[in-house]
């Protein structure tokens, strides 16, 4: 491990960080429901009365984002190395896992720890690990990824 | 009018958390799985994403624990599930798998949407269908345990919302 200083951070992330927390504070406090992603979305799937506008609207609001950040501050341009297959095969792991799971990053991995959840701990342990160990294989075992 | 204020706060708050995202770098693949890259070149700045919001957040839920009602007048939810049971681990472990391959999770996944990007569109819609299948597999199971007599898991939805 070597770090890499050359894209770490800090001062930024943390500044993000603070805001997904405050966003998350809000969610709780003002509209008392936890700010997880996958659970949000996932609701849609099946959907009850007075159960599905709040969902648009926080999911709208995350879409629309980089279109507010690029009005107001600079274009938001994505890296992103995945080919076709590789998206596909991950957008169904992250699909089933979160609703199997319960949870993603922002559910389990926020909130959940937030709340001192030691559901969400094992949660966030479980995804942490399996995401350290397939980049591992990815990067480091197989030779083109 | 609840409901309006209720529709309203979840836009302000996803575009919130949707510009934090960006902010903190999530909304990038390559930073997540710089993060997962322990063997490699390790880029830490996912764990200081997470200091900082949990910072907020433990403040958040220290407050909201003692409180019934949220601030629009409306119930608080918070997760009634405490069991660490197989689907959670499994699921995880799933999702994880997911995340490292491509670097997205479904948040920075919306976001990134937002700006276009053809492959975050393939990435969602695989995502949606993967969460479509689940829900098809969870019901034919839930209609297969009642037919067989056995006692039928409650309508709540899986996840505590």
């Amino acid at each position: 491990m070597t770090l890499d200083t050359f894209h770490f951070t800090p001062g930024m992330s943390l500044l993000g960080g603070l805001l997904i927390g405050t966003a998350s504070a809000l969610f709780i406090l003002a509209n008392g429901r936890i700010a997880g992603i996958s659970g949000i979305l996932g609701g849609l799937l099946r959907p009850t009365s007075g159960d599905v506008m709040w969902r648009l609207a926080f999911l709208l609001g995350l879409i629309v984002a980089p279109a507010v950040l690029a009005a107001f501050v600079a274009p938001v341009i994505p890296t992103i190395d995945a080919g076709p297959t590789t998206l596909i095969v991950a957008g169904l792991l992250v699909g089933i896992g979160t609703r199997y799971g319960g949870g993603c990053t922002s559910g389990h991995g926020i909130c959940g720890l937030s709340r001192l959840s030691p559901r969400s701990l094992i949660a966030t342990l479980a995804f942490m690990g399996s995401g350290m160990a397939i980049v591992f294989a990815m990067r480091h075992l197989l030779i083109n990824a | 009018m609840k409901t309006h204020l209720d529709t309203v706060s979840s836009f302000i708050v996803g575009l919130l958390f949707g510009i934090g995202l960006i902010f903190a770098g999530m909304t990038d693949p390559s930073k997540v799985i710089g993060f997962l890259d322990i063997a490699g070149l390790w880029d830490p700045s996912l764990a200081f994403v997470m200091v900082g919001a949990i910072l907020v957040g433990l403040v958040a839920f220290r407050f909201a624990r003692n409180r019934t009602m949220n601030f629009l007048g409306g119930a608080i939810r918070l997760p009634t599930k405490n069991d660490i049971d197989k689907r959670l681990i499994v699921g995880s472990l799933l999702f994880g798998a997911g995340w490292g391959m491509a670097g997205f999770c479904p948040g920075p996944a919306l976001v990134t949407l937002g700006t276009g990007a053809p492959q975050a569109i393939i990435f969602v819609l695989s995502m949606i269908a993967g969460m479509a299948l689940f829900e098809g597999a969870e019901r034919l199971m839930n209609a297969r345990d009642a037919r067989n007599g056995a006692v039928e898991p409650s309508a709540a939805p899986a996840t505590p919302q």
